[in-house]
């Protein structure tokens, strides 16, 4: 069935079927975000690293007395979140270019973006658990 | 390599190196290494919420020789991808595509990464030490 036929049958616009389909897919969309983290966790990682510096023979105490200031966990959180954003756009772009067997690209691919949410969420948890616990 | 017969194009090993091409190559490299260094922020946080035993330990995990390795490989490749980062951030708007201009940003990327790994380091030192 040619797309016209379709077109006919379902009375949609040609558009309607023609969207989502060709090498564009979601168009920029990947390469902007990877652009708007790297700026993001360009303030966010040089906030990091001086913060850490800072700490560095810091006892438990005054470490996680740092960690549960307000702004503190506020920014580990965001920091946090845009890292392993960042790092999953761009581990995708090193296995998409880089594994030609479709079943292993695939599975690498589910597994970064496992691995990176369980890292996320285990480190935003545990900036909550010190910032909320007195 | 994918399981196909054509012939293919000639690929790095036929080319000469040039700086250029290393800190694209360094660019993805240090990028999948900060990838896996993710790791050493999640482990830190967890072992801070964990408690001051766990802290500790944490503590003497990375004062370790293979601790302290790590730290100062994944320091120069967060600096390398901060400033070699910049500089594609720069290029992404269409400046500094001219060859000698794309040379010397690349040698001022590496020594950026270079200075900055140092300075921290230095400061770590007369700091009395990491961690």
């Amino acid at each position: 069935m040619s797309a016209k036929d379709a077109v006919v049958k379902d009375r949609r616009n040609p558009l309607k079927i023609a969207r989502g389909l060709g090498s564009s897919q979601s168009g920029v969309g990947h390469w902007w975000t990877q652009r708007v983290t790297a700026v993001a966790l360009l303030l966010l990682g040089v906030w990091f690293v001086v913060t850490v510096l800072c700490l560095l023979h810091a006892d438990y105490a005054t470490a996680r007395a740092a960690v549960a200031k307000p702004w503190n966990a506020l920014l580990l959180i965001a920091f946090v979140l845009t890292m392993f954003w960042h790092a999953v756009l761009g581990m995708q772009v090193v296995i998409e270019d880089y594994v030609h067997v479709r079943w292993k690209e695939v599975v690498l691919l589910l597994a970064i973006k496992f691995l990176a949410m369980l890292g996320a969420l285990a480190s935003v948890l545990a900036v909550l658990r010190i910032a909320l616990t007195p | 390599m994918a399981d196909t017969q054509r012939p293919l194009s000639p690929h790095l090993q036929v080319y000469k190196w040039q700086v250029q091409m290393v800190s694209s190559i360094l660019h993805r490299a240090t990028g999948i290494a900060l990838s896996v260094g993710t790791l050493l922020v999640v482990c830190g946080l967890l072992y801070l919420a964990g408690g001051e035993e766990s802290f500790n330990h944490f503590k003497n995990l990375i004062a370790s020789p293979v601790g302290l390795v790590l730290l100062v490989g994944w320091s120069w490749a967060l600096f390398y991808h901060l400033c070699n980062g910049i500089r594609h951030l720069v290029q992404d708007t269409g400046l500094g595509y001219g060859i000698s201009q794309f040379v010397r940003s690349s040698w001022l990327s590496a020594a950026g990464s270079i200075v900055l790994t140092v300075l921290v380091w230095a400061y770590v030192l007369t700091a009395g030490g990491a961690a």
